[in-house]
């Protein structure tokens, strides 16, 4: 069940690569960076499977890093909303130059 | 640091080296340091002078004239300070010179205050030689230097810089006075360099009138040139010795160095350019004429008494090298005789009364070189004392004429020329002490017995003769010239002395009607420094006549006293020198080249200038003069020299011309071509290297992922393959 | 057997939900997708042994992140711009090639992983949740080899809280 569990977790890891790329709702982006942190969630269950107990303790500080990362970015697109009142990152070309 | 100098100076140097004898130095340091705080004194009273007159101007009125005499109060304290540190200074040394007298004293003392530089291989101490030279140079420095002061205080009395002269002046004399009492070869470069820049300075005093601010230019920039020989010569001293004390050098001359070998013929060779630098000889002479923009008082002390025999000086100092160096003492006599003659034909046609007195100078400084070039360094210092003495005195004379003639000029609003002889004449009747004063130096400059020139331009002759007919001298021929040529010079400069004193004294009166009215006698604070210098331009060669002529009739069959007392005097200083000629050359001549001896050459020197003169009043004097107005330009040869041999234009052609033209190709061509090209396609191309890797700056967040993505695709591709 | 169906088949369901999050028009469609996805991965773990973890997915991650963005989705009145929001064309294309390309390389390199027989890690899973239990095996280890990151996680939370908190207020003082 490793191979089946992190091919799976390869999947679902592309998936939300491609969710980053095509997509410019900030909050969007933000849920395909959430399931690639699950798609690696997923590799350490299976890994687990293989050297013990401590993959399932590294999802567990992951999915902590993830609820901490989703309460700041999210704080983050808010102010950002009320500023630009948008959340598209086009509008959000600061970083040039 | 002034104060700890000063507690220093009280001490009175408790670190004295060696003591020899009893003499017991009486704080040398003071000396020094009492020209350095007239410096202070009189430069702040200039800032503040300054201050009230830039007030006075801003205010839209005049300076307030709130002191004695209708001056200004700034102008009160430095006629006191001024002459006053000289004084002190002057009073100090004599002590000294009384002790050192009593006590017979066999090597230098050195005095070492502290530790000036100090690395793992090189020490300099500020540390004070006081020794025989030294103590000359003192004695001639602060007094003559004292009465220049006093003399400073009339000539410049309505200068609106008075308290900045004398500020100047000061520091002048503290400088000279590092350069001959430092006990090395940095320190005395110090003093050196000093020197250089008061002189700038000065020459620059009057710095609104451009020329004059372009005098005090070249004359710094041109010794400049001396002075990078100067420092080489300092390199291979220390390359050689490790050391640049004086003591520590000649005691280890002779070990370290070979008679006649190439280091000490470089080292000489370069310490002579640095002398020809400061002691316009050729080739660097030109800015001893252009420095007479100065006023006259600073021609006197720094372009003829003093600062200028620093290369004379130089040469005595290290009488060692040039002893080891027959190369380097050859090439010091030949600069010397050239320049003497040279300058001398110069003066002959030179109308501007100051320009005869720097062409003369410069002449005489090129006797003392022949002198310290034979070996006769006794007979160079002589020299360079008794000429300080007529030599100030002439030039504060001329600066009594110019000083009387401007103020006459100035009443009535005449815009001839207060310098030039032609505009002058007969001036006798109104400038009498002057008159006297400067026929005495004019007779002791030619060279006529029983002045003070006659014995030590005579020596100097002499020995040259005498070197030459030594049993082993390296170019006999040569020195057979240097002779002939200084014979000659010697009667070139009766003739012009003598010419000056005619056009400026004698005959009718050019000054015009009205402005005769004007003409005014020198104050006492003027005339008293002539008086006094006259004295010593009688008496002041009687303190070396030589032995064979103290005993002829020239010397009343010994009644003139101190037989050769300057010879015995720097006899501790010059034995090591005189050893090695000994050594090398063999026993001196006794008679001239064609035969005769001291006392007939001497004989026949002194009748031949007094010839000259008596000549030279006949031919001259019975001229008339025409004003400078309506006089014919001199044509023929006459022109060649009244042009200066077109040195000048030589210079210009051959050295400023082309190093501006070299200058102006280095700054368009390789400055701002090559170099600054070079900086700005650095500049042009980080430029664009920039605009470059902006393009991948698009500002959209899924462009960034992408390429990220992009990347974490190779590292993957990396890993599995 | 019958868990392999079963595991094929959240993995189905997950992988449809993600595909769900890409491309839904509507963010709010996006986010009841991730919940799906996020409940099959839970699926998954229950299937691979991690009960624990399956649990904490649901309540934590499928439960109380996804309503945070929902709250948010909500409170900024999103989901009228699609056209805008998604990049199509070329670009996307590309992208897509890109990422084909990567779960080929991941697909190929996992493939042949797994021995005869059981796991080491499987079999001493098995031990501790026969042992502690579900919640005791994982909790056994957490508090005491990995307690000090764990100390260290409840601080990286707090600040998280303060940062949020800091940057949502209207007007910082």
């Amino acid at each position: 069940m490793i191979t089946e569990g992190l091919i799976l977790s390869a999947i679902l890891f592309v998936i939300g690569t491609f969710g980053v790329l095509i997509r410019r709702n900030a909050i969007i982006m933000f849920l395909c960076i959430e399931l690639q942190l699950n798609a690696v969630n997923v590799a350490f269950v299976a890994l687990s499977r293989s050297v013990g107990i401590d993959g399932q303790i590294f999802v567990f500080f992951v999915m902590t890093v993830a609820a901490a990362e989703a309460a700041v970015g999210l704080a983050i697109i808010i102010s950002i909303f009320r500023h630009y009142e948008t959340v598209n990152v086009d509008n959000f070309n600061l970083l040039k130059w | 640091m002034f104060l700890t100098l000063s507690m220093l100076a009280v001490q009175g140097g408790v670190e004295a080296d060696q003591v020899a004898g009893s003499f017991e130095p009486f704080f040398p340091a003071l000396v020094v340091l009492l020209p350095l705080l007239g410096f202070v004194l009189n430069g702040l009273l200039a800032l503040s002078h300054a201050k009230r007159s830039a007030a006075a101007v801003r205010a839209g009125g005049e300076l307030q004239l709130d002191g004695p005499g209708g001056r200004p109060s700034t102008h009160t304290l430095p006629t006191w300070i001024g002459p006053g540190v000289m004084l002190g200074a002057f009073a100090i040394t004599v002590v000294n010179f009384v002790r050192m007298l009593g006590a017979h004293l066999e090597h230098p003392v050195v005095i070492s205050y502290w530790h000036w530089i100090s690395t793992s291989t090189f020490t300099v101490d500020a540390a004070l030689q006081l020794d025989q030279l030294s103590m000359i140079m003192m004695m001639i420095i602060t007094g003559v230097g004292f009465l220049i002061h006093v003399f400073s205080v009339g000539y410049m009395k309505d200068d609106t810089g008075y308290p900045r002269y004398f500020a100047y002046l000061n520091l002048f004399v503290f400088f000279m006075l590092v350069l001959v009492m430092g006990a090395s070869y940095p320190l005395m470069f110090v003093g050196w360099e000093g020197v250089g820049l008061c002189s700038y300075l000065l020459i620059g005093y009057w710095f609104s009138d451009r020329e004059k601010a372009d005098a005090g230019k070249k004359a710094f920039i041109v010794n400049r040139i001396g002075d990078v020989g100067f420092l080489i010569a300092m390199f291979l001293l220390f390359a050689t010795f490790g050391t640049l004390d004086f003591l520590d050098i000649f005691a280890g001359a002779e070990d370290a160095l070979v008679y006649g070998g190439g280091a000490v013929t470089a080292i000489a060779l370069f310490f002579l350019v640095g002398a020809a630098g400061k002691s316009a000889q050729i080739p660097l002479y030109i800015w001893l004429p252009d420095a007479m923009a100065g006023p006259t008082p600073v021609s006197a002390l720094i372009h003829a008494a003093t600062m200028v025999t620093a290369g004379v000086y130089l040469v005595a100092r290290s009488s060692v090298i040039f002893a080891l160096s027959p190369v380097g003492s050859a090439a010091v006599a030949g600069v010397g005789v050239l320049t003497a003659l040279f300058a001398a034909t110069i003066a002959l046609t030179q109308n501007d009364i100051k320009k005869v007195l720097a062409y003369s100078t410069v002449s005489q400084l090129g006797y003392m070189f022949l002198g310290v070039g034979v070996g006769a360094y006794a007979a160079g210092v002589f020299h360079l004392m008794t000429r300080a003495f007529f030599k100030a005195l002439l030039f504060l004379g001329s600066g009594a004429v110019i000083h009387s003639m401007h103020e006459a000029l100035h009443h009535t609003h005449s815009h001839a020329d207060a310098q030039d002889m032609r505009n002058m004449g007969g001036l006798k009747k109104y400038l009498p002490i002057t008159w006297i004063t400067m026929w005495i130096a004019t007779l002791a400059i030619a060279g006529i017995w029983p002045f003070a020139g006659f014995f030590s331009k005579d020596e100097i002759i002499w020995q040259t003769a005498a070197f030459g007919g030594a049993a082993n001298a390296p170019y006999p021929f040569l020195y057979t010239i240097y002779w002939i040529l200084a014979l000659a010079a010697a009667m070139l400069t009766a003739f012009y002395m003598t010419r000056l004193m005619v056009m400026t004294f004698h005959g009718s009166n050019r000054t015009g009607e009205e402005e005769r009215k004007y003409l005014h006698k020198a104050p006492a604070v003027m005339w008293i420094p002539l008086a006094v210098l006259a004295v010593l331009s009688i008496f002041g060669g009687w303190i070396n006549v030589p032995e064979a002529i103290r005993t002829s009739f020239l010397g009343l069959g010994g009644a003139l006293p101190m037989s050769e007392w300057l010879h015995h005097w720097l006899e501790p200083l010059t034995a090591q020198a005189h050893h090695i000629q000994e050594v090398h050359l063999g026993e001196l001549a006794h008679s001239a080249p064609v035969g005769g001896g001291e006392v007939a050459w001497a004989v026949a020197s002194t009748l031949a200038a007094l010839a000259v003169v008596i000549a030279t009043v006949v031919l001259v004097g019975g001229r008339e003069v025409e004003t400078a107005d309506k006089d014919a330009a001199p044509t023929g040869f006459g022109k060649v020299l009244y042009n200066k041999w077109y040195v000048d234009e030589a210079y210009d052609a051959v050295v400023v011309r082309p190093l501006g033209k070299a200058s102006r190709f280095s700054w368009r061509v390789i400055d701002q071509g090559i170099i600054d090209g070079m900086v700005n396609a650095v500049g042009y191309l980080a430029r664009g290297f920039g605009w470059f890797g902006s393009l991948f700056q698009t500002g959209s967040v899924n462009t960034y992922a992408f390429v990220l993505s992009l990347g974490v695709l190779f590292t993957l591709a990396s890993f599995l393959f | 057997m019958f868990a392999t169906v079963l595991f094929y088949l959240f993995a189905g369901v997950a992988i449809g939900g993600a595909l769900g999050v890409v491309l839904a028009k509507s963010p709010v469609a996006s986010l009841l997708m991730m919940v799906v996805s996020l409940g099959s991965v839970a699926g998954t773990f229950v299937l691979m042994e991690a009960h624990f973890l399956a649990a904490v997915q649901v309540i934590v991650y499928a439960g109380a992140i996804m309503v945070l963005f929902m709250f948010v989705i909500m409170l900024l009145n999103l989901g009228h711009d699609y056209e805008q929001d998604v990049k199509m064309g070329a670009f996307a294309v590309v992208s897509f090639a890109v990422v084909g390309v990567m779960a080929g390389m991941l697909a190929t390199r996992f493939g042949g992983l797994e021995g005869d027989g059981p796991a080491a890690g499987a079999i001493a899973i098995d031990a501790a949740l026969a042992e502690h239990g579900a919640v005791g095996a994982i909790g056994q280890t957490l508090f005491t080899d990995y307690v000090v990151p764990f100390e260290i996680t409840g601080i990286l939370l707090l600040v998280a809280i303060v940062g949020a908190l800091a940057l949502a207020k209207r007007n910082v003082a």
